[in-house]
């Protein structure tokens, strides 16, 4: 092997080389050329840091360029995670109407008010119940005779025909067709109830909608996702253009492709994690927005309904995403470019 | 330390670069190649770099069979030779300091040692006093003595020189040419491409002429 060691410890302190070491050493084996394991991997540990650091610095230096980048990266982000939360939103305004989603049991006529009582009770214990009404038929029939506009009729009956009726609230968990549909027939199934009524296809339809919304949003983010992947990678592939020479004559003096590779998949990781920084800066932004104007509107339905944004973990992952995102994306344009660049 | 068995090099175009080379160079040896443009000066260096691979025959660089290196394993041994040239391939956007640092940093060493290295080379080339300039504001014989300082900082056994006195004037060319005696004294194994006949004849070493791909000769210059 050729070469020859740094040898132990060549000079005395303070010594300078000035001349050339004797012939005699320069025999040894040039396995001793190479760094010793330790040394190499401190110097590794601190090659990635200072190039972690430079790539940041060179972005930096170039700071419109390279905000550009952030602010594609950002607004590309910023779109699925604002659609995101949109949903999210909606989804709690839809759970909150879901629990005015109640079920109406309507008791066997002429059943006696303590069975009925005691029909409530036992409804009560159904985990998946939150809360029994129970709405006497003379109840029923006031409030029958103040809205419908029938009161006169209703004071010529003779009878009262209208049954008792059990208003059940379902507990959170079990807003969802399946446990709503459950329920139901565990409530047929009681003695003395006539029939369960429960509006099922609108919980239906609202599940699916979300469901549905909730897959755009996902596509939608993969979409835009790839889109941030060119973005990167076409800047990394002009990074890696700018500087070409320096390229090749790491490459001359002995740089492996890891060494090569790694500014650029720093560069990448920087472009990534900015832009979802700035994404999460526009998300918050937009919400900041719209949030008063919200405010008011629910205040009007008489809601205490408030927009909810990204969670401090949201924004964390948000952000990692997106510096995954780069690495990804950089790593793309390494992969095919830095090959090419070979010294000739 | 370098050897050719029947080595020919043939590119896409068609030309025969090299045809069927032998040479050995012991070593400790100091070479000179000369020829004209086109002879294979270059070609022949590029495989003793792994810059090309040989289309046939063997090259053999400290009795390792080059051909049987993968290309994963070529930076490693890039490490082991130094390469100055004509061009220098200085890095203009960092100081000298750094431009001679690399391939120290490259092969990971300590940024102490790479320190004292980098400085006991660039005062071999007596550039010390500039290591903070950057090299785009040094004089073409000082661009040069960088190149050559960061050829030799990581203390190679062997060191390929292409042209590194063509653009300078006679006076520096001897300069440059001490310094590779200098290291060529301490064991240096040193090939140097140059067509600068009467400089050839003035260093009074083996020169290999080449003509056409093949050497037409091999021996002191008359």
């Amino acid at each position: 092997m050729i070469g020859r060691k740094p040898a132990a410890r060549p000079n005395k302190k303070g010594a300078k080389s000035t001349k050339p070491a004797p012939a005699k050493t320069r025999s040894q084996g040039a396995s001793q050329s190479r760094a010793r394991l330790g040394d190499k991997l401190d110097a590794w540990q601190a090659h990635h840091s200072t190039t972690a650091i430079e790539s940041l610095l060179r972005l930096l230096g170039t700071p419109l360029q390279s905000l550009l980048t952030w602010l594609v990266v950002a607004i590309a982000i910023a779109l699925p995670a604002a659609l995101y939360v949109a949903l999210n939103n909606v989804q709690n305004i839809g759970y909150s109407w879901q629990d005015s989603s109640q079920i109406s049991v309507f008791v066997e006529k002429g059943a006696r008010e303590n069975a009925v009582r005691e029909l409530s009770e036992r409804l009560l214990e159904d985990d998946a119940v939150n809360a029994v009404d129970y709405i006497t038929p003379d109840a029923a029939l006031a409030e029958f005779r103040a809205h419908s506009g029938l009161g006169r009729v209703v004071d010529d009956l003779d009878d009262n025909p209208l049954p008792a009726v059990l208003l059940v609230q379902p507990a959170e968990q079990a807003v969802n067709p399946q446990a709503l549909e459950a329920l139901r027939t565990r409530i047929a199934d009681q003695a003395l109830v006539a029939e369960v009524r429960l509006d099922m296809q609108w919980v239906e339809r609202l599940h699916q909608i979300m469901q549905l919304a909730g897959r755009g949003v996902l596509a939608f983010g993969l979409l835009l996702a790839m889109g941030v992947l060119l973005v990167i990678g076409n800047t990394i592939r002009l990074a890696i253009e700018n500087r070409r020479d320096e390229i090749l004559v790491v490459k001359l003096v002995g740089g492996t492709d890891a060494f090569v590779r790694r500014p650029f998949l720093y560069t990448g990781l920087w472009y990534g994690i900015g832009g979802g920084l700035l994404a999460v800066m526009l998300v918050a932004i937009g919400l900041w927005w719209l949030s008063s104007p919200v405010a008011h509107l629910a205040d009007l339905y008489q809601s205490d309904f408030r927009l909810r944004g990204l969670g401090w973990i949201d924004s964390l992952q948000l952000v990692l995403l997106a510096g995954l995102l780069g690495l990804l994306g950089a790593w793309l344009a390494v992969a095919r470019h830095l090959s090419q660049i070979e010294p000739r | 330390m370098i050897r050719f068995d029947a080595v020919s090099k043939r590119y896409p175009g068609g030309q025969d670069a090299l045809a069927r080379v032998d040479l050995d160079v012991a070593k400790g040896e100091m070479v000179f190649l000369t020829g004209h443009s086109g002879a294979g000066k270059s070609t022949l260096m590029k495989l003793i770099m792994l810059m090309e691979r040989p289309t046939a025959g063997q090259v053999f660089v400290d009795n390792r069979n080059l051909n049987r290196l993968s290309s994963r394993h070529i930076p490693f041994f890039r490490r082991n030779v130094g390469v100055v040239f004509q061009n220098h391939q200085l890095l203009f956007d960092r100081s000298v300091f750094d431009n001679v640092a690399l391939p120290l940093q490259v092969a990971g060493y300590q940024a102490n040692e790479v320190g004292r290295r980098v400085r006991a080379a660039l005062d071999k080339v007596s550039l010390l006093h500039k290591e903070r300039h950057n090299p785009i504001t040094l004089s073409g014989g000082e661009q040069q003595r960088v190149g050559i300082a960061r050829a030799v900082v990581n203390k190679p056994a062997l060191l390929l020189a292409d042209e590194p006195t063509g653009n300078l004037d006679p006076e520096l060319s001897a300069d440059i040419m001490r310094l590779f005696r200098q290291f060529n004294e301490v064991g240096v194994t040193i090939m140097i491409a140059s067509h600068d006949i009467d400089l050839l004849r003035r260093m009074n070493k083996r020169v290999l002429g080449l003509d056409g791909g093949r050497i037409v000769h091999d021996g002191v210059l008359p």
